[in-house]
């Protein structure tokens, strides 16, 4: 190594000390805790995971570590400085980079390097092996005059990795570097962060709200509503779980009736649907129950199952009142007359200009079914979602929704399709009752109608609890399922959902699947776009989009065997995802781009 | 131990100097703001406003048309100022001033040449003026007498009368003896397109730093705050420095307006200006994270003023004593003096020093509550 990372001794048994830290933001009544009583301990020399689902606390205690923000009370050592009494003496040793970096989008990759080899006051001598290094590790070499404006979203990520990197610090601090970035890049980031610990000695905490991303870790700190529920060696949360994880297959019929049945019963903790079958989580000391025609095998537990044991033991009653759920009894009955498909696209195309964001695309989707749209941030999903939504214009192509044809009556496909946005298009300062009245009638309802529905709506979703409170204050979760009540006043044929599930905790995101697939069952179209792979399984069918082109399509099943091979007989969907992607016709088509 | 630090320190300002040029280079709309801006702003007034009143559309009426008041109508309509329309009545006059055709009706009762020719009586004229307008009434008012007076006074001479001035006035204008509204208008507005450039930019600039997230990045590096500050200060005061150039070369080439002080005065004291309208923008950027909140305060807290209570186009002296004391903080309100004087009075020492010293006690303030109020964290 030419640099090595520092001069002083290594003898830390800590690289991170905090003691009881809090740190809560406005004032009362809308004060909220951000972190609080948060004691924590990582070591040197490895990677520590801080995972936790949104609005945890994870940004506001990397903030805390770096210095950028002042705790409340308790300690907080950072390499054997204080962070409160000297700020710039541990910023000068520490390496942090934030959830959104700022990369200066005007400036080309080299001299958003210089910039921060200037900041960071690396010597010029050494600069040439540094730059050479980093650009190495990040495959970044060749786009050094390129400006980081245009480079893809795993592209900055990296650049912003190696910006912060430029100084060797003795302390990598990276706040949730593989969110919206596609599974290849997630994976390179992930190689370059095992490269650093190994070759450099550095300390790296990373906070991730992707629960697979903590096995990964040599320690792992939980974080859950600004609280710590537990921290160790991933191995220490799971292995309490050993013998208590199955796989639970049934030869006929969906998979997720299957998950509704097992969920129902007493001894399952836990069911979600993964890859063939459905990953149950036992009671401890408990037999897989006798159900007919059920084929059980013991699995391996994963971090997952430890959280959501410990979501569990923390709100039980929230837990049993999902799973009574009654549906609306207006939804649509499943024997209705069916048209061959509800959604058909032909040779769908969207230019921007000289650039073609979607790119002569064919799908069909049936009544009933739930049917996801996969791909990485800039893949065309969004385009395509919209373009269906009546939101946004075709180019060229044919596209019918409910039997009506967008490009003529998009007004008229419009009321029978609910939406729900990524962002969830609530009104912030209206209460839980207002919003879904607001929606009520733009819907057009009658008096009684939007009455029955509400009351529908806050009994269905559990609002009734925050019926008047705005919902700017409501927890994530409470939110999504708001604007998902509002997508749902008017009882629409189809529901469009664009990453619905991005940051919500575990406990909520089953939840969510299990009100989807209700709604499936009643005959609702469901249309989902979701990075989250795992989450594809829950999907009848399913197309992977990449540079604005479809790759695969098909059922889950169907899809991960496109890309099994000798040595990966039973791929996960990611792998799948990562194989399809980096296929040579897929390397054609990025090249194209 | 002091020299390596030193040396970082230099190494980082460099860096944040290079990096804001570059951005400024890749970015049309800083560009924009610095050099377009002020082309426009300086046609806009150089060319299309004027203070001065000409082409008056007046409505001349006599009630017993004759030679004494063909006279008199054909003095008005021999001067720059007017643009005669001849009405039949005074019904119809009236009626051109209502639909604003006209903005002034000069109108002669049938007695007029009876009492013109008479020694003993008056001969009346009825002036009506427009005035909605209160400004440009006056300045009709003072054209109209003007115009009469001096047809009056031909009238004797040629008549051979002894023309009977006990006092006679003896007017001679200083600085701008054409008196040219746009000599006026000219270097005022420099002084607005100054703040514009000055206070827009920076206000813009670090909001945008926030709203991009660059700031998080850039805080947990060994860099300072008074480099943060510096790093930005510098290049937009080069680029501000051009655009007062600019303005400088347009106003004296463009406009013909005469520059009697020197260059050096001039460089030196609208460097000192600049310093204050950063400044005020490096407050409102410090304050204010997004850019739409920025450029609306920067707008409201610096433009207006300076275009309204820096005597630029209103006099201070006539506004309400509170207002008057409001305008000290303006800082174009100083510069405005001093651009006029050295325009087209000079180096006007007692002017220039104690104006100077203004903007300089303004700088500071406001440089300094941007220095208190900006933290190297993201309380």
């Amino acid at each position: 190594m030419s640099t090595p990372p520092d001069t002083e001794p290594h003898e830390l048994a800590f690289a991170i000390v905090a003691q009881g830290l809090c740190k809560s933001f406005g004032k009362p009544p809308k004060r909220t805790d951000a972190v609080s009583d948060v004691s924590l301990q990582v070591k040197p020399g490895q990677v520590t995971g801080l995972i936790g689902a949104d609005a945890a606390g994870k940004t506001t205690l990397m903030r805390l570590i770096a210095g950028l923000l002042t705790p409340d009370s308790g300690s907080l050592s950072v390499l054997g400085m204080d962070v409160l009494s000297d700020p710039l003496a541990v910023q000068s040793r520490v390496g942090y980079m934030p959830q959104h970096f700022g990369l200066y989008e005007d400036l080309s990759v080299q001299e958003n390097l210089d910039l921060y080899a200037d900041l960071q006051g690396l010597p010029r001598p050494e600069r040439p092996a540094r730059y050479a290094q980093l650009l190495a590790m990040t495959k970044l070499g060749d786009f050094t005059d390129r400006l980081a404006g245009r480079l893809s979203g795993g592209m900055k990520q990296k650049l912003g990795l190696a910006c912060t990197l430029v100084r060797p610090p003795r302390l990598l601090l990276l706040d949730e570097p593989t969110v919206g970035v596609d599974p290849v890049s997630r994976r390179e980031l992930w190689a370059i962060v095992f490269q650093l610990v190994a070759d450099e000695g550095m300390s790296v905490l990373l906070s991730t709200a992707y629960l697979d991303e903590a096995e990964r870790c040599a320690q792992v700190i939980l974080l859950h509503e600004g609280r710590v529920l537990g921290q160790g060696t991933p191995a220490s949360f799971t292995e309490q779980l050993q013998g208590r994880v199955f796989g639970a297959r049934r030869e006929h019929g969906r998979r997720r009736n299957l998950q509704a049945e097992l969920s129902a019963t007493p001894a399952v903790l836990d069911a979600v649907i993964d890859g063939d079958q459905v990953r149950v989580l036992l009671q401890a000391d408990t037999a897989p129950p006798g159900l007919p025609e059920v084929i059980w095998t013991a699995m391996q537990p994963r971090f997952e199952d430890a959280f959501v044991l410990r979501l569990q033991s923390l709100a039980p009653a929230s837990q049993a009142s999902v799973q009574t759920v009654q549906l609306s009894p207006a939804a649509p009955a499943q024997d209705d007359v069916r048209p061959a498909s509800i959604i058909e696209v032909r040779e769908l195309t969207r230019r921007f200009g000289a650039f073609t964001a979607v790119d002569a695309i064919s799908f069909q989707v049936e009544r009933g079914e739930i049917f996801g749209l996969l791909g990485a941030n800039g893949a065309g999903k969004s385009t395509t979602f919209r373009m269906l939504c009546g939101l946004l214009p075709a180019s060229s192509g044919q596209l019918s929704v409910a039997g009506v044809d967008l490009r003529r009556a998009a007004a008229r496909a419009r009321a029978r399709i609910g939406y729900m946005s990524q962002k969830f298009a609530l009104y912030e300062v209206l209460s839980v009752a207002q919003n879904l009245k607001f929606f009520a009638r733009t819907y057009g309802l009658s008096r009684e109608r939007q009455r029955t529905r509400i009351a529908w709506a806050l009994d269905e979703f559990d609002l009734a609890a925050y019926r008047d409170s705005n919902c700017g204050l409501l927890p994530l979760g409470f939110k999504q399922r708001l604007a998902m009540a509002c997508a749902l006043m008017h009882e629409p044929d189809i529901l469009f959902l664009d990453e619905p599930t991005s940051g919500v905790d575990p406990i909520e995101r089953r939840a969510f699947w299990r009100r989807i697939n209700q709604l499936a069952d009643h005959g609702v179209t469901i249309m989902i776009t979701t990075h989250f792979l795992d989450e594809a399984e829950y999907c009848d069918r399913l197309v992977i989009m990449s540079q604005g082109a479809i790759l695969a399509e098909g059922s889950p099943k169907a899809v991960r065997a496109q890309s099994s091979s000798a040595d990966k007989p039973n791929p996960t969907m990611e792998e799948a995802f990562i194989e399809l992607i980096s296929r040579p016709a897929a390397e054609a088509a990025h090249a194209k781009a | 131990m002091q020299k390596p630090e030193r040396g970082g320190q230099r190494m980082r300002l460099f860096g944040l100097i290079r990096k804001e040029s570059l951005q400024i280079l890749r970015d049309p709309s800083s560009l924009a703001i610095a050099f377009l801006m002020p082309v426009i702003l300086l046609f806009l007034f150089g060319y299309g406003v004027s203070l001065d009143a000409k082409l008056i559309p007046v409505a001349l009426v006599a009630d017993a048309p004759d030679a004494q008041s063909a006279a008199l109508f054909s003095a008005f309509g021999h001067s720059p100022y007017f643009v005669t329309h001849p009405a039949a009545n005074l019904a119809m006059a009236e009626d051109w001033l209502l639909t604003r055709k006209v903005d002034a009706i000069v109108h002669l009762p049938s007695d007029f040449s009876a009492k013109l020719l008479s020694t003993t009586d008056q001969a009346p004229v009825q002036l009506i003026v427009n005035g909605v307008n209160a400004n440009q009434a006056r300045l009709i008012q003072g054209y109209i007498s003007s115009a009469w007076q001096g047809w009056l006074q031909q009238r004797s001479q040629s008549l051979g009368q002894e023309v009977h001035q006990p006092v006679e006035m003896a007017a001679r204008v200083w600085f701008n003896p054409e008196l040219r509204s746009r000599d006026y208008l000219v270097p005022g507005l420099i002084a607005v397109i100054m703040t514009l450039i000055g206070a827009l930019l920076t206000a813009l600039v670090m909001a945008r730093e926030w709203e991009r997230g660059t700031l998080e990045a850039l805080m947990v590096t060994p860099v300072r705050i008074n480099e943060l500050l510096l790093g930005k200060l510098i290049p937009y005061f080069v680029l501000g420095m051009g655009g007062m150039a600019l303005s400088v070369a347009m106003a004296l080439w463009l406009f013909d307006v005469p520059l009697r002080g020197s260059v050096w005065t001039l460089f030196l004291t609208s460097s000192v200006f600049l310093l204050a309208a950063l400044g005020m923008g490096l407050l409102i950027s410090v304050t204010a994270r997004n850019q739409f909140v920025a450029s609306l305060v920067a707008i409201i807290t610096t433009f207006l003023p300076a275009f309204m209570l820096s005597g630029f186009i209103f006099d201070i002296g006539s506004m309400p004593d509170w207002l008057q004391v409001l305008t000290h903080v303006v800082a174009a309100r100083y510069f405005v003096v001093i651009l006029h004087t050295l325009f087209l009075a000079g180096d006007v020492g007692s002017v220039i020093w104690p104006n100077t010293l203004a903007m300089l006690a303004l700088a500071l303030v406001f440089l300094g509550a941007s220095r208190r109020r900006i933290r190297k964290n993201l309380e």
